[in-house]
């Protein structure tokens, strides 16, 4: 029992760590007023650079850094379409999954001969044990016991919500999300920091793209993200905007996303098929988003071109 | 709903045109960074699309769904909405499509018929919930499409794992009452996989262009999305538009689900991730500049690309992904109106020679 226990409490942590990177990404573009429906194509070119950085160079901390920096050139058009040209942030985004999805399998196949996949990543990132802490029975293997991808996440949500809520930063960019007009009176560039959320956001959901082909996965194909993008946006509504609520809610969802596994390996899925089990973190989302789950606010501003002379 | 005002607006032809020649050229750039030949490319692309009857065929038959797709979105974004959730509809309408085609019994046309108006309906229903959410509670539309088309996903996958088959990845064909394939059609094109889809489609395309701009209802639905305000205030039921215009365009969506089903696969296999052409509406509807007529060029040209596309990597060796690079440049110039940039910078440029 205290096996299975670990061992759902592990498969969760693991699941959840991209979704949780996603996530906090997601939570800088929307918290200043720009809609990422990108995140999906973001984790896919974060996926993509991790894993063919990784096989050229044989270190997977060099593909982390890849998939960040892959990540923030492609949150750039998403920037330059819907804040400086203004288009309508939902359909770039949308342009922006495709241009990822497009470009990174093109790419695998122009360097693959052909192939739909990168050959298998040999050096990925191994567990980090923290000795000590990794012996606590039940939490210890799934919490101590992770790749460094976990604990990166956990220090982003802790300082994202030190950033977003403590720092002047933090409160310059969640009030030009809330009312830019505002915030440019009192001396905020709405379009710069609109811009760097959207870099932040770019640079954080490609590290969890790393985590799927270069932590958990071990290659990079067309399936390898595989709508966990959407999930992070789903988990970011349901957490409401919020560091926490967005980690709680990644967690959660990391569960489910697990439980289809676990399902299989204790046989579960007798009595509850898994595609059933896959659709849970969907169907709670809108639950959640009908009011059933509490009211969710989204910031004021998202969504909306900011116009200097406009009211 | 400004954004969307503005996006119908931007639909004149030379708009349209400069973002696909500047998408083309972005494929151009990739293929050439890859150390391909777009010239070759391109050449074949066209040629293997255009000039052999088969070729001609199927790039109708790909053409057929894209075109309600693209309607489906387009209905959408005239009344101020945005359906992500066309895949998702899709999926529902094959699910429908082929359940009706498995299950009932009936003379031929009927079935065929039912078949198809059952996906339809199924592509409604699917689309009713965004559409209520978003009138009742005000949840925007995006979000609860996006996740109804991985609900539709796992859905249409499970019924077919312990529904439809017992286990199996595939159901069996549907019955040949239900076909809208016509074997007289596909001959006349060297046999290929040409149906009735197309007449479907572009019967459609005339009922979008009859509702909107020829009844009262249609009216209704396009003040909505030009100005939902001043529509409330004009005594127009807005919720009952926002449900309504969902609805259709979830019925052009499930129609183009079920016509594929019906037309083209014959039956219904679990998918591993979206078919795509749900999303490729979306390229249609924004190039066409939701219109129906606009919504048929643009859906012709993405079909020639994406049928052209698969061809070209025989001819070429160029994956196929780069089509969908360009589609996914295209949708970006059309939305931040990059075309209306350069037409202004251009009309400038004539003013201070003028001087």
């Amino acid at each position: 029992m205290l096996n299975t226990l670990t061992n759902v409490l592990q498969t969760t942590v693991l699941y959840s760590t991209p979704l949780i990177l996603a996530a906090m990404g997601g939570l800088y573009s929307e918290r200043s007023g720009v809609v990422n429906i990108a995140l999906e194509g973001l984790m896919t070119i974060g996926a993509f650079a991790a894993a063919v950085t990784t096989i050229f160079t044989g270190n997977p901390w060099l593909g982390l850094l890849a998939a960040m920096v892959a990540g923030i050139l492609f949150a750039l058009p998403h920037a330059v379409a819907s804040i400086t040209f203004k288009a309508d942030q939902v359909v770039s985004g949308v342009a922006i999954n495709f241009l990822a999805f497009g470009l990174s399998v093109y790419l695998v196949k122009h360097l693959y001969n052909g192939e739909a996949q990168t050959p298998v990543v040999q050096e990925t990132l191994s567990r980090m044990p923290i000795p000590g802490l990794n012996s606590i029975p039940v939490i210890g293997p799934a919490l101590f016991n992770a790749f460094p991808t976990t604990y990166l996440a956990f220090v982003i949500v802790a300082a994202s919500y030190f950033i977003l809520y403590y720092t002047p930063f933090g409160m310059r960019l969640r009030a030009v999300g809330e009312h830019p007009k505002a915030a440019e009176t009192a001396g905020v560039s709405v379009i710069r920091m609109r811009y760097v959320a959207v870099m932040i956001s770019g640079a954080l959901a490609g590290l969890g793209g790393a985590g799927l082909s270069i932590a958990i996965g071990s290659e990079f194909n067309q399936s390898t993200v595989a709508g966990q993008g959407f999930i992070a946006l789903a988990a970011l509504i349901f957490g409401k905007w919020h560091p926490l609520g967005a980690f709680f809610a990644a967690l959660f969802f990391g569960f489910a996303v697990s439980l289809a596994l676990i399902g299989q390996l204790f046989g579960w899925t007798q009595y509850v098929p898994s595609e059933v089990l896959n659709m849970l973190p969907y169907v709670l989302t809108i639950l959640a988003l009908a009011g059933f789950v509490g009211r969710a606010e989204a910031p004021a501003a998202i969504g909306k071109p900011y116009e200097k002379d406009s009211r | 709903m400004q954004v969307m005002s503005k996006i119908n607006r931007r639909s004149s032809f030379w708009v349209s045109l400069i973002s696909v020649v500047l998408g083309l050229l972005v494929g151009a750039i990739a293929m050439i960074a890859a150390g391909y030949s777009p010239i070759l490319a391109y050449g074949a692309l066209f040629q293997n699309a255009l000039f052999q009857p088969y070729d001609l065929g199927e790039t109708i038959r790909t053409i057929s769904p894209l075109i309600l797709t693209g309607l489906a979105v387009a209905l959408a974004f005239r009344t101020g909405l945005f359906n992500i959730g066309v895949e998702g509809q899709f999926i529902m309408g094959q699910l429908a499509a082929v359940i009706v085609g498995l299950k009932l019994h009936l003379p031929p046309i009927v079935h065929a018929l039912v078949a198809v108006i059952a996906g339809g309906l199924a592509g409604a229903i699917w689309a009713y919930l965004p559409g209520l959410l978003k009138a009742k509670r005000g949840v925007h539309e995006v979000i609860t499409t996006i996740m109804l088309n991985f609900i539709a996903l796992y859905l249409s996958n499970v019924l077919v794992r312990t529904w439809l088959t017992s286990g199996a990845d595939s159901t069996d064909r549907i019955a040949d009452t239900a076909s809208l394939q016509w074997s007289v059609l596909s001959a006349m094109f060297g046999g290929a996989r040409i149906h009735f889809g197309i007449i479907i489609a572009l019967l459609m395309a005339f009922v979008m262009y009859y509702l909107l701009w020829r009844t009262k209802l249609g009216f209704e639905l396009r003040a909505v999305g030009y100005n939902p305000h001043a529509s409330e205030y004009a005594g127009m039921r807005v919720d009952r538009n926002i449900i309504l215009s969902m609805m259709i365009s979830g019925f052009f969506a499930g129609l183009a689900g079920a016509s594929e089903l019906l037309g083209t696969q014959g039956y219904l296999a679990i998918q591993g991730g979206f078919t795509g052409i749900g999303f490729d509406g979306i390229a249609v509807a924004l190039l066409g500049g939701n219109t129906p007529i606009g919504v048929v060029l643009s859906a012709v040209l993405f079909g020639v690309l994406t049928y052209g596309g698969t061809n070209m990597q025989f001819a070429a060796q160029v994956p196929f992904e780069v089509i969908r690079i360009v589609f996914a440049a295209i949708i970006l110039f059309v939305a931040a109106n990059v075309s209306g940039w350069i037409l202004g910078w251009f009309r400038s440029l004539k003013k201070g020679r003028g001087a």
